[in-house]
């Protein structure tokens, strides 16, 4: 993997500062990569496994039995429909930003990259609570005014939306602005004097540019948005097939007696440990085409 | 004219970067706007090409005033110094964006971009990214792209800065042949005063954002307007309170009628060329005079270091007075003498 790496990175991006490679004559270099290994393993893929080695301590049938389950179901079909709309919001809003905060230079615009920063070092169990301060219906600042008209925020799809949308806030943009500031603004200029239009241009020539990195931008925020737990379980309140999604589906079932249960959370975390995963192997599949062009 | 600008004014902040630029471009012909770095010849350039708005004054293109008009609507072909490539299309897609944009058919358009790429030497290239073509190759299908449009004027700011030394003469030869094929009126901008003195019809120099002096290269070069114009057009020297060109001075190893004694203080050799610099008897602390002559000349009159000779600017010589007790550093900017 490392070899593959550094060969593969090194005539393709030649600015990118020297790959410095270590030839295989130092035991350092094994020592290193046994010291890695052993991180992993013990940190991600071991515990990991085991959450499939639990899933399926009873035989294949009692997982089926939890898919079925509607409150299953539901939390799912939830989580889905919550996680794409966190993505959509982010997407369009990251684009925005990211286009803002790299071809402008406003007052205040070190102070908005930093505050972008925000959702990734506050707990998410802060942004919740934050987020019924303001939108909560009978103590909210905006809330009450809302709800009367006939939105409820908390509580409510829109609350979980907004919780999930704000703690994966930075990843579209954290992955947008290095390839926009790298590509620079030239060859939007060449689309302009040839006659496009700014939108033609944008999307013509910079999107094209920026698609591996906003996908995999997409994808950072998708596997955030599917598991995200702290901020969502506050402004949700958890009720099974109302607001329940899968993550809050996990905990509760973990905390109920009965090996059924246990089951069924086991079998709703690996499937969202699942679907991360398979979506960050497509799109890293996917990504050294970008290098090749 | 093909571009008339009257009146137009730029500023960065405080930084201006042009006041009060009036400028007519014939069409037709291939002008240089040349100057040192910083001086607002891109800007000026960005402005034609509605890149950058100006702060004051108007823009006229082909008799239509574009002084609002957005870029895409001047039908302008640009040109980068870095290429702006469009990395994800091929050379073919590439020339061919412009016509995409303005909806013509597709056979027209393989059609065209055929004749500009055969036009440009990249036929055989039609298919390959821009990644993988050299500097000098890229350069030429950005020109090809801008063509396409059959844009009223073109405009390239700093073609060929990007490129190697070697490649850059050849590209600098094959725009001049190029413009003599497809006679539009092209406007590029550059810092190297021999490009500018091989390719161009007109040359407009361009200083601290006002323009020192417009002309053909030969007027400029023999009858220049300005200290800071002659200095940027070719090496120059002091002489006796006059600034002159290091190859229009005499040097004779006996006296003779008007001339300056000196002694060679030193004589270096580059090439064919050879340079001396001459102390003068009367001028001892002042900086020596640079006199450059041919190897063949040199060894002829047994110039060598320490010989006694007698210096005087040949007859027709482009001369310019100082400010008596001026020193060379004080009226030549430092890149005029690096040219």
């Amino acid at each position: 993997m490392a070899d593959s790496l550094t060969t593969s990175a090194a005539p393709t991006r030649p600015a990118r500062g020297k790959v410095v490679t270590v030839r295989s004559r130092s035991p350092f270099r094994w020592v290193l990569r046994l010291i890695v290994i052993a991180y992993l393993f013990f940190l991600v893929i071991w515990p990991v496994t085991l959450v499939a080695k639990a899933t399926f301590s009873r035989g294949l049938a009692p997982v089926l039995d939890a898919l079925q389950q509607p409150e299953v179901i539901f939390a799912f079909k939830l989580t889905l429909s919550v996680a794409f709309w966190a993505v959509v919001i982010n997407t369009a809003f990251g684009i925005v930003v990211s286009l803002l905060l790299v071809r402008y230079t406003f007052p205040g615009r070190r102070a908005l990259s930093a505050m972008i920063d925000v959702p990734l070092s506050v707990s998410p169990i802060v942004v919740g609570l934050a987020l019924l301060l303001v939108y909560s219906g009978r103590t909210g600042w905006i809330g009450g005014a809302l709800e009367s008209a006939g939105l409820q925020v908390i509580y409510a799809p829109p609350g979980i939306i907004m919780a999930t949308a704000f703690v994966s806030l930075p990843l579209v943009i954290r992955e947008l602005v290095p390839v926009l500031t790298e590509i620079g603004t030239d060859a939007e200029q060449a689309a302009r004097s040839l006659g496009a239009s700014p939108l033609q241009a944008f999307l013509s020539i910079t999107l094209p540019a920026i698609k591996w990195a906003l996908l995999y931008g997409v994808v950072l925020s998708l596997a955030r948005s599917l598991g995200e737990f702290g901020a969502v379980k506050i402004v949700s309140g958890g009720v099974a097939m109302r607001t329940q999604t899968a993550t809050l589906l996990v905990e509760e079932r973990y905390q109920q007696f009965g090996p059924e249960n246990t089951i069924t959370a086991y079998t709703a975390a690996l499937i969202l440990a699942l679907i991360a995963v398979l979506a960050l192997v497509v799109v890293t599949s996917l990504r050294p085409k970008e290098n090749s062009q | 004219m093909s571009i008339k600008i009257t009146g137009v004014g730029k500023r960065f902040g405080d930084f201006v970067a042009l006041s009060d630029i009036d400028l007519d471009i014939p069409t037709g012909q291939l002008t240089a706007l040349l100057g040192p770095s910083g001086g607002g010849k891109s800007t000026l350039l960005r402005i034609i090409a509605g890149l950058e708005l100006s702060d004051t004054g108007t823009v006229e293109i082909e008799g239509t005033d574009a002084t609002d008009l957005p870029a895409q609507k001047r039908n302008v072909g640009f040109v980068f110094q870095h290429y702006a490539a469009f990395r994800h299309m091929n050379v073919a897609a590439n020339v061919g964006y412009g016509l995409k944009i303005r909806k013509r058919p597709k056979k027209e358009i393989a059609a065209k971009v055929q004749e500009l790429l055969a036009l440009v030497h990249l036929s055989q290239f039609a298919d390959r990214l821009p990644s993988q073509l050299s500097g000098g190759q890229r350069q030429r299908m950005a020109l090809a792209r801008a063509l396409a449009i059959e844009p009223k004027v073109l405009l390239l700011d700093e073609p060929f800065g990007a490129l190697d030394a070697k490649v850059r003469k050849e590209l600098r030869a094959w725009l001049r042949r190029l413009h003599d094929e497809v006679h539009v009126t092209t406007v590029f901008v550059t810092h190297d005063q021999e490009e500018a003195l091989e390719v161009a019809d007109q040359i407009v120099v361009i200083n601290d954002g006002s323009i020192e002096q417009i002309g053909s290269p030969d007027e400029l070069y023999d009858t220049p307007a300005s200290e800071f114009v002659m200095s940027f057009l070719g090496p120059v020297t002091l002489l006796d309170g006059r600034l002159v060109r290091p190859h229009d001075i005499e040097v004779v190893a006996v006296p003779f009628p008007d001339s300056y004694a000196g002694r060679i203080v030193q004589s270096s050799r580059v090439g064919f060329e050879v340079r001396l610099e001459v102390a003068l008897v009367d001028a001892p602390d002042a900086a020596p005079v640079l006199i450059t002559l041919t190897r063949a000349e040199a060894t002829a009159k047994r110039l060598e270091e320490g010989a006694q000779v007698w210096i005087k600017p040949v007859e027709g010589a482009s001369q310019i007075a100082v400010p008596s007790g001026a020193t060379i550093s004080e009226v030549v900017p430092v890149s005029g003498l690096a040219g």
